[in-house]
C-alpha cells in the first residue's frame, strides 16, 4: 500500500488519493491545442453541449413519457406539452437539439474533410467520429418513433421495410425487427429501450473513444502544419506564450469555445421558441393511424441526402446505392491518396471535388424532400449519380495531386 | 478575424440555403398555397372547382383522341362525365345566383318567426333525436351570430348545395335537411327566417370561442384535450358505471356519425399544430378546396366565428404559446449577457497569446 501523509487541506487529501492535480494537467491545463485554428474547431464543444442538452431534456421527458401505443401520443402532446410545468420547454429543447445536432455534425465532418483532418495518424479520429454519426442517426430515428404520431408510424414502417433487402424479400427479418407484422406495441417498446438506454450508452462510450483518439495525433490546424508539441509546449511553459504555436486546452482554447457556444446557444434558443417546425414536423401531430398513409412521407432533413441516393433507382439498385452511401464516408482516409495535409483550397482538384460534394449533398437533400415527380426526379437522379462519380474520382484526383 | 467572418458567412449561407430548400420551398411545392376568400360565401370556389374538373375531363378526352386507336367506350364514359360536370356547373351557377337574388331582399323578422315556428322547430327544437347520424342543432341563440347570412339563406334554399356536398347526394340518398326545400319555398320567406334568426341571436360578445366551436364543429368532432365529445362535455364521474354509460352513449353517437360521413370525423385536439391556423381557416370556408371529395360539409361560419374557432383550437392544442414567447424573451436577454461575458473572457485570456 502507498504511504499517506496527514493531509494539509481538502485538496491535498484528494490529491494523495486521486491525483487530481495531475488529472487536471493531463486533461486540461497541459492538454495542448494548436493556436492556429478558427471557430470551426469549436464544433466539438458545441456538439458536447448539445449532447448535454439532449441528455438533460431527455431525462425530464422520460419522467412523464409512456411507451404504450394507446397513451404515448397523449403523454407527449398533452401530459408533457400541457400539464407538466415547462414540459413543453423540455420537449422543444429535445426536438430542436436533435435536429440541430446534425447540422453541427455535418459542419464538423465537412470541416474535417476540408482541412484533411483524417490523414496521417488521424484515421481513428475520423472513424470513431463516423461511428458516432451512425449511432446518432440510430438514436434520432428511434427517438422519432416515440411520440407515436403519423410520421413516427410511417417512418418506422418504411425504414424497417428496408431490411427485407429488396428482391430477397426477407420479410421474416422485418417481422423479427418489429416484433409484429406492422409497427405496434412490441415495436414501440424496443425502440424506446434503444433510444433511452442502449444507444445513449454506445454514444457515451464512442465519445470517450473519439476524445481518446485525439490524444496521440493531436488536433489538426488551419494550415495542416506538423507541430512539435514537446518543443512548443515547453516554450509556452517557459513564458513565451505569444511565440508558442500551442495553447492550453483550459482556459485558452476553452475561452474561445465558450464564446462560440454562446453564439450558438442564442441561435439554438431562437429556434426552440420561435422556429421549431423544421424539427417538430406538423404531420407528426396527428396520432399514428395504420389505415391512413400521409400524402407525403419524408425523413427528417438530415437523412434526406441518403434517402435521395436510394429513391431515383429501381428497388435493388437503390438499396445497394443506399448501403454504399451509408458507409462510404468511413473510407475517406483511405480513398484520399494524397499525402498532403492542407486546406482543400491549396490542393488543386481536391478543392473542386470538395465544393462539388457540398453542393451535391445539398441538392440531394432538397430533392429528397420534394415529391418524386417530373423535373425533381431527373435532378435527383443526376445528383445521385454525381455522388457516386465523385467518390469514384476521389482516389484518382488525389493520387495525381502534387506534393506540397 | 476577417478570415473567420468569411468562413462564418460561407457556413451560414449554405445552412440557410439548405433550410430554405427543405422547408419553405419544399412545403410550397407539396402544399400549394390556397388563399382565403374572406368568409364571403358567393360560390366562386364551388364553381371554380367544377370548372377545374371540366378542364381535366377535356384534357382526358384530348389525350384519348390523340391515341392511335382511341377507345370508344372510354370516350363515351368521358363524354358522360363531361355532361354530368356541365350540368353540375349549371346547377351551382343557378343556385348561387338565387342566393344572391334572395340576399338582396329585405328580411322581416316578425314574419320570419311564423315561418320558423311552422317550418323549422319540428326538427330544430334542441332535442337529441338523431336523423341518420346527425342531431338537428338548436338554432335560436347561435345560428344568427355564428353563421354567415348568405350561408343561412343558402341552407334553406338547398342544404347540400350551400355545404358543397351535393356530390354525395347525386345518386340515391338525399341530404337530411332536404325537406326544407319543399317547406320554405318563397324567397321572401327565406330571407324573413334569416332575419328572425339574426334578431334572436346572442351578441357577438356573448359568443365565446368555446360556444362557437361547439356549435360549428363540436357536433361532429371530439376534442379530447378539452374533454369535449360530440355529445357534450364529458363530466367527472364518481361512479365507474356512470362513466361507462356515458362512454357507450358517446360510442353510439360516433357510430351514427360514422355511418353518415363514411368515416369518423377526427379529434381536433392537436389540429392547430398539425394543420396550422391558415389551413384550418381556409378549410372551414370550403373543405373541398383543400381536401377534394371529403364528406365534410362547409359549415358557413362568419369571419368572427372562424377566429373564435381558431382561438378555441389554440387553447386545446397550443395553450403555452404566450408562455413560450415570454420565456423565450427572457432567455434571449440572458443569452446577450452570456455572449458579452464569454467574449470578454476570451479577450482577456487571449491578450497574452497573440
Amino acid at each position: 500500500m502507498a504511504h499517506f501523509e496527514k493531509a494539509t487541506s481538502v485538496k491535498d487529501w484528494l490529491n494523495q488519493r486521486l491525483a487530481i492535480e495531475k488529472v487536471e494537467k493531463v486533461m486540461a491545463s497541459e492538454y495542448w491545442i494548436p493556436k492556429n485554428i478558427n471557430f470551426l474547431w469549436a464544433m466539438g464543444m458545441v456538439l458536447s453541449i448539445t449532447f448535454a442538452l439532449l441528455l438533460v431534456s431527455g431525462i425530464f421527458l422520460l419522467m412523464y413519457y409512456q411507451p404504450n401505443v394507446e397513451t404515448a401520443f397523449d403523454s407527449v402532446n398533452y401530459t408533457i406539452m400541457q400539464e407538466v410545468g415547462f414540459g413543453w420547454l423540455w420537449r422543444h429543447v429535445h426536438a430542436v437539439a436533435a435536429s440541430v445536432v446534425f447540422l453541427i455534425i455535418y459542419i464538423h465532418m465537412l470541416t474535417g474533410i476540408y482541412y484533411g483532418s483524417y490523414k496521417k495518424g488521424r484515421e481513428m479520429i475520423w472513424i470513431s467520429g463516423m461511428l458516432l454519426f451512425v449511432t446518432f442517426s440510430a438514436e434520432a430515428f428511434s427517438g422519432y418513433m416515440l411520440p407515436w404520431g403519423q410520421m413516427s408510424y410511417w417512418a418506422g414502417m418504411v425504414i424497417t421495410n428496408l431490411f427485407s433487402i429488396g428482391s430477397l424479400e426477407l420479410n421474416g427479418i422485418v417481422e423479427w425487427i418489429r416484433g409484429d407484422y406492422v409497427p405496434g406495441q412490441a415495436f414501440l417498446n424496443r425502440f424506446f429501450m434503444l433510444h433511452v438506454l442502449l444507444l445513449p450508452l454506445a454514444i457515451i462510450a464512442l465519445i470517450g473513444i473519439h476524445f481518446a483518439a485525439l490524444r496521440i495525433p493531436h488536433v489538426n490546424n488551419q494550415d495542416g502544419e506538423e507541430i512539435d508539441f514537446e518543443v512548443e509546449s515547453k516554450k509556452y511553459l517557459d513564458g513565451d506564450k505569444a511565440g508558442s504555436k500551442v495553447i492550453r486546452f483550459a482556459n485558452d482554447f476553452m475561452s474561445k469555445d465558450m464564446f462560440v457556444v454562446a453564439v450558438f446557444l442564442m441561435f439554438f434558443f431562437y429556434l426552440t421558441f420561435w422556429n421549431y417546425s423544421f424539427a417538430l414536423d406538423p404531420v407528426n401531430f396527428d396520432p399514428a393511424d395504420g389505415l391512413v398513409t400521409p400524402a407525403h412521407i419524408y425523413p427528417e432533413w438530415y437523412f434526406l441526402w441518403s434517402y435521395e441516393v436510394l429513391r431515383p433507382f429501381s428497388k435493388d439498385i437503390g438499396l445497394i446505392a443506399f448501403a454504399i452511401a451509408q458507409v462510404i464516408f468511413f473510407l475517406i482516409p483511405f480513398l484520399d491518396r494524397s499525402p498532403n495535409v492542407a486546406p482543400a483550397n491549396r490542393r488543386g482538384p481536391f478543392a473542386v471535388w470538395f465544393w462539388l460534394m457540398v453542393i451535391d449533398l445539398i441538392v440531394l437533400t432538397a430533392m429528397g424532400k420534394l415529391p418524386p415527380e417530373g423535373i425533381w426526379n431527373v435532378i435527383g437522379l443526376v445528383a445521385a449519380l454525381t455522388f457516386f462519380a465523385l467518390w469514384i474520382a476521389l482516389p484518382f484526383i488525389t493520387k495525381l495531386e502534387k506534393k506540397l | 478575424m476577417k478570415k473567420e467572418l468569411l468562413i462564418l458567412s460561407v457556413v451560414v449561407a449554405f445552412s440557410l440555403l439548405t433550410y430554405w430548400l427543405v422547408e419553405p420551398f419544399a412545403h410550397s411545392q407539396m402544399h400549394p398555397h390556397v388563399e382565403s376568400e374572406g368568409f364571403e360565401y358567393n360560390g366562386s370556389s364551388d364553381i371554380a372547382e367544377v370548372d377545374n374538373k371540366i378542364s381535366q375531363i377535356r384534357d382526358a378526352i384530348a389525350a384519348e383522341k390523340a391515341q392511335e386507336e382511341p377507345s370508344t367506350k372510354k370516350l363515351d364514359m368521358l363524354a358522360a362525365d363531361m355532361q354530368a360536370a356541365e350540368a353540375r356547373r349549371e346547377a351551382k351557377k343557378t343556385f348561387w345566383a338565387d342566393v344572391e337574388r334572395i340576399a338582396a331582399l329585405e328580411g322581416d323578422a316578425a314574419a320570419g318567426e311564423a315561418v320558423y315556428d311552422a317550418g323549422c322547430t319540428g326538427c330544430h327544437f334542441g332535442g337529441s333525436v338523431s336523423m341518420g347520424g346527425v342531431v338537428p342543432p338548436p338554432l335560436k341563440e347561435t345560428a344568427g351570430a355564428i353563421y354567415d347570412r348568405n350561408y343561412l339563406i343558402g341552407i334553406i334554399k338547398d342544404p347540400a348545395m350551400v355545404a358543397n356536398v351535393d356530390h354525395k347526394f347525386s345518386i340515391v340518398r338525399s341530404h337530411q335537411m332536404d325537406s326544407v326545400k319543399y317547406m320554405v319555398t318563397e324567397d321572401q320567406d327565406i330571407v324573413n327566417v334569416v332575419a328572425y334568426l339574426k334578431k334572436i341571436a346572442l351578441n357577438q360578445e356573448e359568443i365565446t370561442p368555446q360556444l362557437a366551436f361547439e356549435d360549428a364543429c363540436g357536433r361532429c368532432h371530439d376534442v379530447r384535450y378539452k374533454n369535449w365529445t360530440i355529445i357534450g362535455e364529458k363530466p367527472k364521474f364518481k361512479d365507474k358505471r356512470d362513466e361507462m354509460a356515458f362512454d357507450i352513449k358517446h360510442l353510439d353517437a360516433q357510430e351514427g356519425i360514422t355511418g353518415y360521413m363514411g368515416k369518423l370525423p377526427p379529434d381536433l385536439s392537436m389540429y392547430i399544430r398539425s394543420r396550422g391556423e391558415h389551413y384550418i381557416s381556409v378549410f372551414m370556408e370550403d373543405p373541398q378546396q383543400l381536401l377534394l371529395g371529403t364528406s365534410m360539409p362547409r359549415v358557413g361560419v362568419n369571419a368572427e366565428a372562424a377566429e373564435k374557432v381558431i382561438a378555441y383550437l389554440e387553447e386545446a392544442g397550443d395553450p403555452k404559446k404566450e408562455e413560450r414567447d415570454r420565456i423565450g424573451m427572457y432567455i434571449m436577454i440572458y443569452m446577450i449577457f452570456f455572449i458579452i461575458a464569454a467574449f470578454l473572457w476570451k479577450k482577456q485570456i487571449w491578450k497574452d497569446l497573440h
